[in-house]
């Protein structure tokens, strides 16, 4: 048989299906053509086979391609800050295969052509690219978007994300429309009028540098308000980077009541606190809902853990130098996360005996998968290959001049981390190699 | 003789021996200020530059008079004459000021911590004249320095800060530096205006003026800003005033030999009343002489203090 | 400092003899006590300053006006410095306009110290002379400035340290010469 692509010597481990051992695989036509048994893949085979076709993942975790349900490629309007070409080979770098962009472009995602526009550069991009559409026409909250139109178009999920659906009555017909299509709707989860103007959490630290808060208050009211209209509507909602305790016991009540809601948190809910940021005032922890307390850290934690939280989504959000180098209220806010996100999770929730690596990669690819309504990737014969291969114990330093992203506002720019990407596939292509 | 750092940006954390040698300093400087001639020369050469982002009139002309009695050569840019409505960055602006070769940057802003990104901009020492909510550090100085003037000493006294607590770098400033030196430090002010959490300050924190009042040696009356009305965090002025204006009668349950400050501009008939601002236990214009003193101190300290940084 | 060889060149007694000079000698060329001003130079030309008076208030029985002055704020040398030189007190209670100001220090070295110390004078006021009184001449000036009381002349090497003792803030009342041993000058330093 004749194959595309080798992936040998690594460890494979399908957390969807339940296994891990030692094989190698033959990908071919952009498939897994054959899983080799440890063993059986000659040593024959491979010395015929052109180097670069082979990846070799001695030491290797090999898994399923990752999936992010919550990126800002800020194509159309922001190519400045990233385009869909460098957002994919950010996400690609990664480990990602499937990202889930955000429709708060400009214009917003509310519409078929501009579902087409983003979905036609993404072809040639590095990875999948799905988009969330508009709840509402250009995102303003006053009238719902073609709803049917964009899930015709390809979108997975709606959401005004960036804002809050203020007005209740609009959300619950969002809730009830969406329904139909058996798409969730996303919720960026924050009250204006309880959160509007804060810049940081609220809490001793923002009385101690003077900073308006974001009490936690703006986020539980808003999700607790979500989870009654979804429990009313029989729709599915899906909480957006939840950040705080609260939060997650509300989610957590939602389930238990059978409402059909599920939730992520970003890398930075789980691993950052608010007692930063008077340090240094870096400008890269501004973010929309702020970075907490350590109790809300720790919240994030057992959440993922028990399964309140079902996934780990970055809420990658690019921005210029120009944007971030400025007063700490005057800067944007938002983090890119593409490229520190498996690092992160595997050095503050493996490494730590907080979720084991399968538990991780099922939070990082089946669970966002089911959540937006695509089939979770598998290393099963005959699968497409979307693949992952990572070295769970390779230590690495995170640089800012080695993200593909075309935005370096990252808080983690000299931290350490363990669990560094070795190669992506996606569609038996190599998106991405490490030096 | 010098501070541990060649910058003021804030009190929290400013270690008891910086705020001892300051206060120490300008302690010799307050002497200066009844010379006939006001006026010596130890900045003499220096340039420093005063960068007001934020309408200000007793804080800057007591920089720019400090900085004169130093000898030094000053200018001063404010927001109107700034190119900042012209969309140029703060960093761009503050960048081109030390291309013109200067030494120190006395510097007012809207936005808390931009005295700490200046550091990270600019070479010249940075004293901070005021960011945001957050700080104000030669403000906590002069007060401080005026309670030690009357007391002789800081440690051991009660100290109450009455009004806006939440949007007030003068008592974020105070109360660190009060605390460090060693005095027992309560706020008062209707909750809507406190610090969320504001016990963790390391304070008592009270709601009833005359409970606050008890046992107190000095009351520091901050200024009411009339727009926190209208945004809704207290009901009017008339009942602002009823609860928690500073009038004669309230005096009463202070300790003997109290003292009243304000760090001005004074709202008189709303946070203080008139016989209280004008009573003979008011330090309120020796706070503004007093002010000139402190930043001195400090302009004189750190303009030694280069030499620890990058520049050679 | 070379404590081995130190030597003593002055003690108490030699000490108060020429202070009690000294004081005659302010006297005689002013012609009594009634215009006169004493300001002596902190730390030790205050000492000075203070036994002057005293020993003039024996003499004439009157009290002269005593100040200190810090003269840190008129050095020459701030911008050489790394560290900022502590700033203490001037207190000079009283007006020096027209009076005969007597400038006092322990040692006059290189001069520096006393161009700072007329330069602050000439902020505080308009003296009709100022006079400079030192207990130890050690030679080595590098300013056009001279003594009009003298204590001691003491001839030194630049790089000898001269050391006046007084029991205000010493043990006891003495002037040391502590010779230099190796090359580490003190150039250029105020003493």
């Amino acid at each position: 048989m004749q194959f595309d692509l080798l992936i040998i010597n690594g460890t494979l481990m399908d957390p969807g299906f339940g296994f891990t051992k030692k094989a190698d695989l033959g990908i071919k036509d952009g498939k897994i053509a054959k899983v080799f048994d440890e063993g059986k893949l000659t040593r024959k085979v491979i010395d015929k086979f052109p180097a670069e076709s082979i990846v070799d993942a001695e030491g290797a975790i090999v898994t399923p391609g990752l999936v992010d349900i919550h990126v800002h490629f800020r194509e159309p309007g922001r190519e400045d800050k990233e385009t869909i070409q460098s957002g994919s080979r950010a996400a690609a770098a990664g480990g990602f295969t499937t990202v889930a962009c955000m429709p708060n472009t400009q214009p917003a995602i509310d519409n078929q052509e501009t579902v087409k526009f983003v979905t036609s550069l993404a072809e040639k991009g590095d990875c999948r690219v799905y988009c969330v559409g508009a709840i509402t026409k250009n995102r303003d909250g006053e009238e719902l978007s073609e709803i049917g139109d964009l899930v015709k178009a390809g979108v997975v999920a709606i959401s005004d994300d960036g804002d809050y659906l203020q007005n209740p009555e609009m959300m619950r017909r969002a809730l009830e429309y969406a329904r139909m299509f058996d798409i969730p709707v996303i919720s960026h989860a924050e009250d204006e009028f309880l959160a509007g103007g804060g810049i940081v959490n609220e809490s001793f630290e923002s009385s101690r540098l003077g900073m308006q808060g974001r009490p936690a208050v703006a986020e539980e009211i808003a999700i607790l308000r979500d989870i009654k209209l979804a429990g009313l509507t029989g729709g599915r909602l899906h909480i957006a980077h939840v950040s705080t305790a609260g939060g997650v016991e509300a989610i957590r009540r939602g389930k238990a009541e059978g409402v059909k809601v599920t939730a992520e948190v970003a890398p930075h809910h789980f691993t950052l606190t608010d007692d930063l940021i008077g340090e240094k005032f870096d400008t890269n922890l501004r973010v929309n809902p702020p970075i907490r307390s350590e109790a809300d850290r720790q919240a994030m934690i057992k959440g993922l853990i028990d399964g309140t939280i079902d996934c780990i989504a970055t809420d990658h959000a690019p921005h210029t130098e120009e944007e971030k180098d400025v007063e700490f209220d005057q800067a944007s806010p938002g983090m890119i996360g593409l490229e520190t996100s498996l690092g992160l999770a595997i050095t503050e929730l493996s490494d730590r005996g907080y979720l084991a690596i399968p538990d991780l990669l099922r939070k990082m690819s089946s669970n966002p998968a089911k959540i937006i309504g695509l089939e979770p990737n598998s290393l099963n014969e005959g699968e497409v290959a979307d693949i992952t291969i990572f070295d769970p114990e390779a230590r690495w330093v995170v640089k800012k001049e080695k993200f593909l992203s075309k935005s370096k506002n990252s808080p983690f720019v000299g931290r350490k981390l363990k669990g560094k990407i070795k190669a992506t596939v996606m569609g038996g292509r190599i998106t991405y190699r490490a030096k | 003789m010098s501070l541990s750092s060649r910058h003021l940006l804030q009190l929290e954390g400013t270690p008891k021996k910086d705020l001892d040698l300051i206060l120490d300093t300008a302690e010799s400087f307050r002497e200066i200020l009844d010379r006939p001639i006001k006026k010596v020369p130890p900045l003499r050469g220096k340039t420093v530059v005063n960068i007001f982002y934020e309408p200000s009139t007793r804080t800057k002309l007591s920089f720019e008079l400090a900085e004169k009695r130093l000898s030094a050569d000053t200018m001063t840019f404010t927001t109107a004459m700034s190119s900042v409505r012209k969309g140029e960055s703060l960093k761009d602006t503050v960048r081109n000021i030390e291309a013109m070769k200067i030494d120190m940057v006395v510097v007012r802003h809207s936005s808390a911590g931009v005295p700490y990104y200046l550091t990270q901009c600019l070479e010249a020492n940075i004293i901070n004249a005021g960011d945001g909510t957050h700080e104000h550090p030669t403000q906590g100085l002069l007060d401080i320095f005026t309670i030690r003037q009357k007391y002789g000493k800081i440690k051991g006294l009660r100290v109450l800060l009455v009004g806006d607590l939440k949007h007030s770098r003068v008592a974020r400033s105070n109360i660190w530096g009060l605390k460090t030196l060693g005095a027992s430090v309560a706020i008062c002010g209707p909750s809507t205006l406190l610090p969320y959490e504001a016990e963790k300050f390391g304070i008592d924190v009270y709601t009833d003026i005359d409970e606050a009042m008890e046992g107190v040696d000095v009351v520091n009356i901050l200024r009411i800003q009339l727009e926190r009305q209208k945004a809704g965090l207290f009901p009017s002025q008339r009942e602002y005033t009823n609860l928690f204006g500073i009038t004669t009668e309230r005096l009463k349950r202070l300790n003997k030999n109290y003292t009243i400050m304000h760090p001005g501009p004074m709202n008189r008939g709303v946070e203080i009343s008139n016989d209280v601002a004008d009573s003979p236990a008011s330090v309120i214009l020796s706070q503004v002489t007093n002010g000139q003193a402190v930043r001195m101190a400090v302009l004189y300290l750190l303009s030694g203090a280069e030499e620890q940084g990058n520049k050679v | 400092m070379n404590k081995n060889n130190a030597h003593e060149i002055m003690d108490d007694h030699k000490m108060a003899r020429a202070i009690t000079r000294i004081a005659h000698e302010i006297l005689e060329r002013n012609g009594g006590a009634e215009s006169l001003v004493i300001v002596g130079i902190l730390t030790r030309g205050a000492h000075l300053a203070a036994r002057l008076a005293e020993t003039i208030k024996g003499i004439e029985g009157v009290d002269i006006p005593v100040g200190l002055m810090d003269i840190n704020l008129y050095r020459d040398d701030v911008h050489f410095n790394p560290d900022q030189p502590e700033v203490r007190k001037t207190e000079i209670m009283f007006d020096i306009d027209e009076k005969n100001l007597i400038l006092v220090d322990d040692v006059l070295y290189t001069g520096r110290t006393i161009r700072a110390a007329l330069s602050q004078i000439i902020d505080l006021g308009r003296p009709w002379t100022v006079q400079l009184a030192v207990l130890v001449d050690r030679g080595h000036r590098q300013l056009p400035i001279r003594a009009d009381y003298v204590g001691k002349n003491i001839p030194t090497s630049f790089e000898d340290n001269v050391r006046v003792y007084f029991t205000e803030s010493d043990e006891s009342d003495q002037v040391v010469l502590y010779p230099a041993t190796d090359k580490k000058s003190k150039n250029g330093e105020i003493k």
